[in-house]
């Protein structure tokens, strides 16, 4: 698959939605529904990415399009692949259809994370897709699980004490792989073709998967609109965001590393540098960047030896 | 925007069933630079295609034909991401 092929294929989420000029969503969900090109249900949990692209009476959405509440799109989209497992098995559904549910990192990783458990556990055959910004951006930049440590928020301020969240991001790639479903996936928009070939595999295998998308935010992590996938490129070339799958096969976990940058592996400084979010770790606070490298680096480690690399 | 409908008249549950038609809307006023194609250099890469959130990028034949501004909000990723520098911009009066 290249882009000129993806490009040929025929648009089902259109602009003249309400997200802010250069946000990850509109780039992801429009990568997704082009690499998937087959009919396809599509969920979503309240977020930025629901409310600024189904706004009544409008919709950016030609495939159909289920809103959910905030906690339970993996709920919702549980009921539905049941109901078309059922249609389909009394003849009365003939297409083969696929069901993904998006769900922001506070939609996946916080609140709906029990609906999202309970969703794998089952064994839907649903694609599950995280879009990682890193904090509850539609209601104004409170931290979430995902917020990565030492970024502000709103909700995590800086000043004489606190530095910014105090706490490391959840792992729910990991949470995910503990389901031991058949396929889970790290991605990145900047990675383009490494994202449209994940959901591809996701989609042709049976059973639930779950790809986790970093989704840059503009006033969110506060850098320049024009660098959304520049900001990306930063935090997977630092090793903070990697690109890897995990295939389960008969309770057997197979870890593959898809982008290793090797000795260009870059100091997460860079990534940090570009966002006012982490403004208070450009020049001071260095044992707070130290700490959030090494963090980087045990993880980076322990992901290359699971890979085998 | 369309002719709203009185609540009576709306579809059970919510439902929007004219699909996509956030495609009518004209949100060219969101945007404070615009982004200018130059033919000569452009060799049809189709990564401003991809990198677009707003779905601004018209192609065909796997080739860029043109921007629709009246999408484009003017975040000039496009721009950025451009490998050969083929889109310039300009900023809006
Ligand atoms: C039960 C409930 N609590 C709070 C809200 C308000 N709310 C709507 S979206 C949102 C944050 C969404 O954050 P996330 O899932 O990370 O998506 P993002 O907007 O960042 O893409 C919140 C708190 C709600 N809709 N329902
Ligand atoms: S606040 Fe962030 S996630 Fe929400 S629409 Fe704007 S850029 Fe996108
Ligand atoms: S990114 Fe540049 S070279 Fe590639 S298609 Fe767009 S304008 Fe042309
Ligand atoms: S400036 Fe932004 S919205 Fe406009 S075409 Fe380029 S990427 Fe799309
Ligand atoms: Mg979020």
């Amino acid at each position: 698959m290249n882009l000129k092929e993806l490009s040929n294929r025929k648009a089902r989420f259109t602009g003249g939605h309400t997200l802010c000029p250069g946000c990850g969503e509109g780039i992801i969900v429009r990568a997704v529904l082009q690499a998937i090109n087959q009919q396809v249900v599509v969920g979503c949990a309240t977020s930025c990415l629901e409310v600024s692209t189904s706004k009544f009476p409008q919709t950016s959405w030609k495939c159909s399009f289920i809103h959910n509440a905030f906690e339970n799109v993996s709920a919702t989209m549980s009921g539905v692949e049941t109901a078309y497992r059922v249609l389909k098995r009394k003849n009365k559904i003939k297409d083969d259809i696929k069901f993904v549910a998006f769900a922001g990192d506070g939609g996946l990783c916080d609140i709906g994370l029990q609906s999202f458990s309970g969703a794998l556990e089952r064994g839907h055959n649903v694609l599950f897709i995280c879009l990682d910004n890193e904090a509850y951006q539609n209601t104004g930049i409170q931290r979430s699980s995902a917020t990565p440590y030492g970024a502000w928020t709103s909700t995590t301020q800086i000043g004489e004490k606190h530095k910014g969240k105090e706490q490391f991001k959840k792992d729910i790639v990991k949470i995910a792989v503990a389901h031991e479903i058949p396929y889970v996936a790290q991605a990145s928009p900047s990675n383009y073709l490494d994202l449209v070939k994940k959901v591809s595999t996701a989609v042709s295998i049976n059973g639930p998967s779950f790809i986790n998308i970093l989704s840059p935010c503009v006033p969110g992590w506060r850098y320049l609109q024009m660098e959304s996938i520049h900001v990306c490129r930063r935090a997977v070339d630092s090793c903070f965001w990697p690109l890897y799958e995990v295939f389960v096969e008969n309770g057997v976990e197979k870890w593959k590393l898809n982008y290793d940058p090797k000795d260009k592996k870059e100091p997460v400084i860079n990534f940090l540098r570009m966002q006012g979010r982490f403004k208070h770790l450009w020049n001071d606070n260095k044992d707070i960047v130290d700490k959030i490298q090494a963090n980087i680096d045990r993880k980076w480690e322990e992901l290359k030896k699971r890979c085998s690399v | 925007m369309q002719n709203l409908k009185k609540w009576k008249e709306l579809e059970d549950a919510g439902n929007i069933l004219d699909k996509g038609n956030n495609e009518e809307n004209d949100v060219s006023g969101w945007r404070s630079f615009r982004p200018i194609h130059i033919r000569e250099k452009c060799i049809d890469c189709m990564i401003c295609w991809s990198v677009c959130p707003d779905n601004a990028v018209i192609s065909g034949d796997g080739k860029f034909i043109k921007f629709d501004y009246t999408k484009c909000k003017g975040c000039l990723i496009c721009l950025n991401e451009c490998p050969v520098n083929a889109i310039r911009s300009e900023k809006e009066k």
